[in-house]
């Protein structure tokens, strides 16, 4: 590695060098190499099966990879997991658990409160003031599963915020929600973005790229392209990536 | 209620109450987690480790036997989880377990000599409560005598001890449990030893179901495990909400199922109590039962 | 041993052996099915859903005058009971938010409970013939009567008859439960049919294995078939004789030893043919697979 590019591996919230991931031996991510831009909204796209849940996946430790290098600003993830907030898919919980909409942004105060750390009125007012920017403040006592999808997905971002992360990472965040929730939900990212954080997000809909990310991660099974949306984005690339059957472009 | 109820109930009240507490808290964190008959299991599972600590020791004491029973329920939630990675199905991992771990149980039983320990398969199943009494009582002001407390029945000491345990541990890992339960990946996210809470959930159920096994069977835990928190789950939607009323329903179900179960055959004009054990289970079903039918129908469209 | 494996005890034993046999063979068969529909232990809240039945029964037939231990108005009330349980049970998980598994642990226990109590209220009764319903909790063959032994021989016969002829709808909606009903099958009677088919074959095993292990018999012998073949089919066939097999050598060894309960011989036979599946199965087995 030059010195150029440990600079820019510092410098990156999250950069990948030579990831490989396989289930059941056969690869599903192959020779992975990343480096997301400070300060940017990426979006990461590609066909279905291509990985790009399990790119998210790996390089937060949830699935283990065969070989290759995940460095959050550098350093390895335990040393920055405080900097990091992740939005899951939606489906992965159990919707008729006991717990409000503002018991579920609670627990992106985790590391705040510690085990027995007092909930105090600021705790309160931080989680109300997340629900607030995602536009649920009216919807802080109803239990999680009465709300609709859109408004999960918004209460599930309203978690990440409140972790305060400098990095946020979000695995379809806009698959089946409403228009409404979807300019929500984007108007968010983009204000993180605009007050100099990063977003990295696993998005499905090619129509809407150029509208709302600043750079583009392509990828199926190996990392296809990478740039800014206007140079990077273009019919070789997607065709490239697509295997030429390019959905609706 | 004077003497003879300080001689003759207290002890076994009190117990079946703190034996139902016990297992209703980890109870609550096992049906959220879809772990719901990991009681069931391990409750069966006691039974071989008993007998297994008094064959290995030649004696009949309780630490012996009580480390037994623990070492039995580690090693089925072992197995469990191997053969669950070997690809078999949950359910059927935990079928195979106990029922194996069981039918060893009863054979190794069958073979010993037990005759000089109150060891069998009913005592197993419903245990025996009601022999539990505390004989140097003479009325409530044993209470206050050192020498009348110091022969209460030892199963009350070790079962307040462990409900103590139990509800430090809810209280210290409080968060986490919450974090876990509900959102696994994010709980992993968040850099949380998801698999140690769950372990940790599996072990807290087996020291309850050890704890309560030789003072009141099985069928007390299996039942107050799944019943009281079920019970809660029906009526509210906040977390701390459902364990109050889960510790609620499973001290009204101790009393009650006990007090039922001494006093209505007497009232009915019979002579003979029956179990109380199988009366509390009964009892916690029957609210279960009227929550069921009195709460709204309710189910999320996700 | 030996003697008791080739059938060299008698009359009595070799009858007990055929019983138990045509018993195992009908759990396996049916109990392949149940765990390929993934409700392996809906048959634990069946089970234990027994026990009221079975003593009411007892108390029904002793206030009438009659034989309390009559083995077909026993298994009569145990049916019974087994189904007002498993009634419940889809009405908790229908009506309710619980899930199923929590339902099954609601009923296996609180039915168990239950029976538990009129089991002490039939102790207390002078009746005289009080002794032997514990015999139900984990089976007992020693002292059982011809007429018993050809009871349970046809009602395992009789279920997998039922079975094998239901075999092709449940295969079809326990891999696929969409496309089966888009084919026309009504997977909610089809369901109906399955579980009162482990109805049955609780109630038939009751005597033999005990309401306790009679769930061990429903699930080991498939989840043991399922290291030896990938096709189903196959599958429902290996467990229906790793459960005969199990039914078998249990019974006989239990007739060299009249003091061992039946039901956890047969249950540790079952699970020893599952480890040496678990391990040496040439399909799916431990030892066979790449590292």
């Amino acid at each position: 590695m030059s010195p150029f590019d440990v600079a820019r591996q510092i410098h990156s919230p999250l950069s990948v060098q030579d990831l490989t991931v396989a289930y059941r031996g056969a690869p599903v991510l192959d020779g992975i190499h990343m480096t997301i831009a400070p300060g940017q909204m990426t979006a990461i796209i590609g066909p279905n099966g291509a990985g790009k849940s399990t790119l998210l996946k790996t390089c937060l430790g949830l699935v283990s990879a065969r070989s290759g290098l995940v460095r959050f600003w550098g350093d390895p993830l335990p040393r920055q997991r405080a900097r990091i907030a992740y939005v899951p898919q939606r489906a992965s919980v159990d919707w008729e658990f006991p717990a409000r909409a503002l018991d579920v942004v609670m627990m992106g105060l985790y590391r705040d409160l510690g085990l027995l750390g007092r909930v105090k009125a600021q705790h309160l007012d931080r989680a109300q003031a997340c629900l607030a920017r995602v536009g649920m403040e009216d919807y802080a006592t109803r239990q999680i599963g009465q709300l609709s999808g859109g408004q999960q997905q918004r209460v599930f971002l309203a978690r990440a915020l409140a972790q305060e992360a400098d990095l946020y990472l979000l695995d379809e965040p806009l698959a089946g929600v409403d228009a409404a929730t979807e300019a929500a939900i984007i108007a968010v990212l983009q204000g993180l973005r605009d007050a100099g954080k990063t977003v990295v997000a696993v998005h499905h809909d090619l129509s809407t790229v150029e509208a709302y990310f600043d750079r583009v991660f392509l990828l199926n099974r190996h990392a296809m392209a990478e740039g800014p949306v206007a140079t990077t984005f273009t019919r070789a690339t997607l065709a490239r990536t697509y295997g030429g059957t390019l959905p609706g472009h | 209620m004077g003497a003879d109820f300080v001689m003759l109930s207290l002890a076994p009240l009190l117990i079946g109450i703190c034996a139902a507490l016990a297992c209703a808290l980890p109870g609550n964190f096992l049906i959220l987690r879809r772990q719901a008959l990991l009681g069931d299991a391990i409750s069966h599972v006691v039974l071989p480790g008993i007998v297994l600590g008094f064959l290995l020791t030649g004696s009949a004491s309780t630490w012996p036997m009580l480390l037994g029973a623990a070492g039995a329920s580690v090693l089925a939630v072992a197995l469990i989880e191997a053969l669950r990675r070997a690809g078999v199905e949950n359910g059927v991992a935990m079928g195979v377990v106990f029922t194996t771990l069981f039918a060893a149980g009863v054979l190794l039983l069958e073979q010993t000599d037990t005759s000089s320990v109150h060891l069998d398969v009913e005592h197993a199943l419903y245990g025996n409560l009601e022999s539990l009494i505390w004989i140097d009582a003479t009325g409530w002001g044993s209470l206050l005598d050192w020498q009348a407390l110091q022969g209460l029945p030892p199963e009350l000491p070790r079962m307040v001890g462990a409900l103590l345990v139990l509800t430090v541990l809810t209280w210290v890992f409080w968060r986490p449990l919450a974090l876990s339960s509900f959102d696994e990946g994010f709980a992993r996210a968040l850099g949380l030893p998801v698999a140690a809470i769950g372990l940790g959930v599996s072990l807290s159920a087996a020291l309850a179901a050890v704890a309560a096994f030789d003072a009141v069977g099985a069928i007390i835990p299996i039942a107050m495990f799944i019943c009281p928190p079920a019970t809660a789950r029906l009526i509210t939607d906040r977390l701390g909400a459902q364990i109050a009323w889960s510790l609620v329903f499973a001290l009204a179900s101790a009393v009650s199922g006990f007090v039922l179960a001494t006093y209505l055959p007497l009232w009915l004009g019979h002579d003979s109590a029956v179990s109380a054990a199988g009366m509390i289970a009964t009892v916690s079903g029957l609210l279960l039962g009227a929550a069921a039918l009195l709460t709204p129908f309710r189910r999320n469209m996700a | 041993m030996l003697d008791a494996l080739t059938l060299q005890l008698g009359y009595n034993a070799t009858l007990v052996a055929l019983g138990a046999t045509a018993l195992g063979l009908a759990a396996g068969t049916v109990g392949a099915f149940l765990t390929l529909r993934k409700r392996a232990l809906v048959s634990d809240a069946i089970s234990h859903a027994t026990l009221p039945g079975l003593a009411l029964a007892f108390l029904v037939m002793v206030s009438l005058g009659g034989d309390g231990r009559f083995l077909p108005g026993l298994m009569l009330g145990s049916a019974l009971s087994a189904a007002a349980g498993l009634w419940v049970m889809g009405w908790l998980t229908r009506r309710t938010r619980l899930t199923e598994d929590t339902a099954i642990g609601a009923i296996l226990s609180v039915f168990f409970g239950a029976g538990i109590v009129l089991l002490t209220v039939i102790q207390t009764l002078s009746t005289g013939q009080q002794a032997g319903l514990e015999d139900f909790l984990l089976g007992a063959t020693a002292g059982m009567l011809r007429s018993e032994a050809l009871t349970i021989a046809a009602g395992g016969a009789l279920v997998l008859a039922a079975t094998l002829a239901l075999r092709r709808p449940l295969l079809i909606a326990a891999f696929d439960p969409g496309y089966a009903r888009v084919t026309g099958i009504d997977t909610d009677r089809l369901d109906r049919a399955l579980m009162l088919l482990v109805l049955a074959v609780t109630v038939t095993g009751l005597k033999i294995v005990g309401l306790i292990l009679i769930v061990a018999l429903l699930i080991i012998p498939s989840a043991a078939a399922r290291f030896w073949s990938e096709s189903a089919a196959r599958v429902v066939a290996i467990s229906g004789g790793i459960g005969a097999l199990s039914g078998y050598v249990g019974a006989a060894l239990s007739a060299t030893a009249p003091d061992l309960p039946t039901g956890p011989l047969i249950v540790l036979t079952a699970s020893a043919l599952f480890t040496l599946s678990l391990f040496a199965a040439p399909a799916r087995g431990l030892l066979w697979r790449r590292a």
